[in-house]
């Protein structure tokens, strides 16, 4: 069994609304010296068999036909 | 002509579009569940609004890949015209039938108001029963209308005439891109625009704004 997990984040220069409102709510909670917050989400797969290589090739065709939308999001796979 | 409207869980826009269609076209249009791999010959292919599998993953993700969005490709290669209302707008995009995205709106508040538009291209199978430049009224309703792309396919949609949709008079209600509310695909036959020209048809609306699109789009006279 493998265990994998897809990190999808936006992209660099596409605008992240929801960001900059956790950014603000960090300040407000008192949190100082944060910088920019960019939102994104993590997925963790399982996966059968032992072939590491043959696993990231699979997760890699997941992430650009489902996971990420690769018109705002990049994506990284990472076999834990 | 004849249309299609196509149905998939979570979706709730369906009985308006349906209604629409109905009250311009005489006639009731065809439903096509998620699941068909082929749709009957219709001359417009309607993906409503809603929020299909719940927005989970991202807005329309979900519905994009389901096996009747194959059939849609076939159809729109074919020169079958089809539109997106708003999630349709998002299905269709994250179908890859229309180029870009459409993200949170700016504000992370769902809006639910009236609009201005201003049809900017009135050359478009959907838009000539409109002038170029003229300002309509229209709903909106949605939570992820903010629409984006990079830059070269920005400059290739304004260049060319495929923005079809604007908000005008500072109506933008969602921070997109050159306040764009709707565009269309290279060959002139697939239409996206997150606003609801179905919910503007008849007096009882409070206005018959939306109707030429769907009369246009039917090849019904004015």
């Amino acid at each position: 069994m493998i265990q994998a997990r897809v990190t999808v984040t936006l992209k660099n220069g596409v605008l992240d609304p929801q960001g900059k409102a956790i950014e603000g709510a960090l300040g407000t909670l008192g949190f100082d010296g944060v910088g920019h917050v960019r939102q994104g989400k993590v997925f963790d797969i399982e996966m059968d068999g032992a072939d590491k290589d043959a696993a990231r090739k699979k997760l890699s065709g997941m992430c650009e036909k489902l996971l990420a939308n690769t018109v705002i999001e990049d994506y990284a796979v990472d076999i834990l | 002509m004849k249309s299609a409207v196509l149905l998939l869980p979570g979706l709730n826009r369906d009985r308006d579009m349906i209604a629409a269609l109905t009250k311009i076209s005489g006639k009731p249009p065809l439903t096509v569940w998620q699941t068909e791999t082929e749709i009957p010959d219709v001359d417009l292919i309607v993906v409503p609004g809603g929020f299909s599998y719940g927005d989970y993953l991202r807005c329309g993700a979900i519905a994009a890949r389901m096996p009747v969005m194959d059939a849609v490709r076939e159809k729109a290669a074919a020169g079958v015209r089809v539109l997106g209302v708003c999630n349709g707008f998002q299905i269709l995009l994250e179908a890859g039938l229309l180029p870009g995205a459409l993200m949170r709106n700016a504000s992370l508040k769902f809006v639910c108001k009236e609009v201005s538009l201003e049809v900017v291209n009135a050359q478009t199978c959907f838009t000539s029963q409109y002038e170029a430049g003229q300002i309509i009224r229209c709903p909106v309703a949605h939570h992820d209308g903010n629409y984006y792309a990079d830059a070269d396919t920005l400059a290739r949609l304004e260049d060319s005439g495929r923005v079809v949709f604007r908000y005008a008079n500072g109506s933008n209600p969602n921070g997109s891109m050159n306040d764009i509310a709707g565009i269309i695909n290279e060959s002139g036959n697939v239409l996206g625009m997150m606003p609801h020209p179905e919910d503007l048809i008849e007096p009882a609306h409070g206005g018959e704004d939306g109707a030429g699109l769907f009369r246009a789009a039917l090849d019904i006279a004015a």
